[in-house]
């Protein structure tokens, strides 16, 4: 099936439902219109939000401060309780801020109604860690519910989820029970239910967490199909830096409630500036083996043995990759002992380990210092003749 | 056992079905309605209305401490303005489901608290209204234990028609007490238990059956 027939065959909304959008106080622009392509789709701004509990008033988010473009894959990583959760849930108003603005498509989503809280929601998809998926509705139904509380005509509905079960691929599963169904199936499900309503955003809350690297990669490649076939704005938290580096555009660092890091995936990758951001990559980096690491010592006494270098490739290298010449200067006697690169939208990146004998370190250091192709050289300990 | 003798227990019998049938009808209804009311109106649910919550919920324990035979009489008069007698098998109706609905509403209250939050917010992402979440997230969620303490409420509903005797209502109870405890025929006794025992295995066969079949949880 493809995805363009899915696109034809969405349900267009009836006017009424969108007009539940405009705010209640002060008009705004039609939130459909208003922005085109490429233009700001979510903004924050100074978002803040706290909580009473019983250890006292606990600062969730702090002045939260950047923008969604329209289309992108946008990620937002942090480690466990630095506020992922609930930053994600302000978007769709799940969460309500305690001050600042979350705009949608320039409209202040804490200025909604009930009735313009649903509207908005209808356009704003979300899946779930745990998928959240009803045990008591089969397959078809929980990816009809959305449409069914909406007032769609069960005929439209019926044809609407058979385009999104083709989509996902489980269209023999229409049937079934939640309970039946695998991990990464789950997911499925739960994709085609945030799709339904064809919605211009995706928010993803730790969507792979639960899931094996298999079907993480599975689940992925089919959020990105999805989002470049419909132009879907996805926001995904995860606390896996692998997920970011998969799949999104951006991303945003948090911690302890702030942004401490924001700009391009392979940049932040690359130079890596907060303490978080290197905490949350170091499973990432290639480590010293084990074997290797017990050999070091800090220095040599008699200047005999080999130094063990770390080559950091940085990814802000215009062209392809790292030149081998760049690495024969390392000289004929270095030796790669553990490492590698990954590309990261066009971008290499990497760490490369070295063993060179000890007298040739200073002719390599100033081979080096030019800091071409983005390599940046470090001595990390030595080994004894 | 002669033909009138038989006629003694079926007549009990259905006394006991009309009573206990009809009761809960009504309690399971209402008590539904209300542990809705209780498990939506907590803080931090669906409509928070936590003064509201308290009171009902002191009033449900309240009810839930007045033995039955005590309440079986302080309820005369409410029996008397809404049966019109305060005798006979209907007008044991008003106690037992005063006695059990506030019974069934707890245990109504712990399936629907049971239910998953991830669920209600999942349901709240995609658009829907409050109700729309009590009616397809919550009741159909929290089906399979709703029928289990339907079970579990009749049953236990069978167990307090016997006192229902006091008020001339009759039944199966009411017969084992009469007959077994009060004239010594302890053959009647042992029958009606007998009895009382195959209906009770029923109702709880069955009742664990429906549940089985609703419950789609693994």
């Amino acid at each position: 099936m493809s995805i363009a027939a899915l696109i034809r065959g969405g349900i267009n909304l009836p006017a009424r439902r969108r007009k539940g959008l405009t705010p209640a106080a002060t008009p705004a622009p039609d939130p459909v219109t208003a922005l085109r392509p490429g233009d700001t789709h979510i903004t924050l701004r100074d978002v803040t939000k706290h909580y009473a509990a019983a250890t006292g008033n606990v600062q969730a988010l702090s002045g939260i401060d950047f923008s969604v473009a329209r289309g992108e894959i946008f990620g937002i990583i942090g480690r466990s309780g630095a506020g992922k959760s609930t930053l994600l849930r302000t978007f769709n108003a799940l969460e309500a801020v305690s001050s600042g603005q979350v705009l949608v498509n320039g409209i202040d989503v804490g200025t909604l109604d009930e009735a313009g809280l649903v509207a908005l929601r209808r356009r704003i998809g979300m899946i779930f860690q745990h998928f959240n998926l009803l045990s008591a509705k089969t397959v078809r139904e929980n990816i009809s519910l959305p449409l069914r509380v909406a007032g769609v005509p069960p005929e439209r509905i019926r044809a609407r989820v058979d385009d999104l079960l083709a989509l996902v691929g489980l269209t023999d599963k229409a049937d079934v029970y939640p309970a039946k169904l695998s991990g990464g199936q789950k997911q499925r499900v739960g994709i085609a239910r945030a799709l339904v309503h064809e919605p211009d955003i995706l928010l993803c809350d730790e969507a792979t967490s639960a899931l094996d690297p298999e079907t993480t990669q599975s689940i992925l490649a089919l959020l990105r199909q999805v989002s470049q076939a419909m132009g879907l704005t996805v926001v995904l938290i995860t606390h896996d830096m692998a997920v970011i580096r998969e799949i999104c555009d951006r991303v945003l660092v948090l911690d302890q409630g702030r942004a401490v890091e924001l700009g391009e995936v392979w940049r932040v990758f690359g130079q890596p500036q907060a303490d978080a951001t290197r905490a949350l990559l170091s499973p990432l980096l290639h480590g010293v083996p084990a074997d290797l690491a017990a050999r070091l010592v800090d220095d040599l006494h008699d200047g005999a043995g080999q130094a063990l270098v770390n080559l950091h490739v940085d990814g802000s290298a215009a062209g392809q990759g790292l030149p081998l010449s760049v690495l024969t200067q390392l000289g004929p006697q270095a030796v790669l002992v553990h490492g590698g690169l990954d590309r990261i939208r066009g971008h290499s990146q990497g760490e490369l380990l070295f063993l060179l004998p000890a007298q040739d370190l200073a002719r390599v250091r100033q081979a080096f210092e030019d800091g071409q192709h983005a390599v940046q050289i470090k001595v990390i300990a030595y080994v004894p003749a | 056992m002669s033909l009138p003798e038989l006629d003694k227990y079926v007549l009990a019998f259905f006394q006991t079905l009309l009573m206990v049938g009809s009761s809960a009808v009504l309690a399971i209804l209402l008590g539904l309605a209300l542990a809705v009311v209780l498990t939506v109106t907590a803080r931090h649910h669906l409509y928070p209305r936590p003064r509201l919550n308290r009171a009902l919920s002191v009033t449900v324990n309240v009810f839930r401490a007045v033995p039955f035979i005590i309440m079986l009489v302080a309820l005369l008069p409410v029996t008397r303005w809404l049966v019109g007698t305060t005798l006979g098998t209907w007008a044991a109706v008003v106690p037992l489901t005063v006695n059990l609905l506030p019974f069934y509403a707890r245990i109504a209250q712990v399936s629907l608290n049971e239910v998953d939050g991830g669920l209600v917010e999942a349901a709240r992402a995609m658009g829907c209204r409050r109700w729309h979440i009590v009616r397809h997230v919550l009741l159909p969620e929290a089906l399979p234990g709703i029928v289990g303490g339907m079970t579990v409420s009749v049953i236990a509903m069978i167990n307090a028609s016997a006192m229902a005797g006091a008020v001339g209502a009759g039944g199966l109870g009411d017969l084992a007490i009469r007959y077994g405890y009060e004239r010594y025929e302890t053959r009647v006794m042992f029958e009606v238990i007998v009895i009382l025992i195959a209906l009770v295995s029923v109702i709880q066969f069955t009742g664990e059956a429906i549940a089985r079949r609703l419950d789609h949880r693994r």
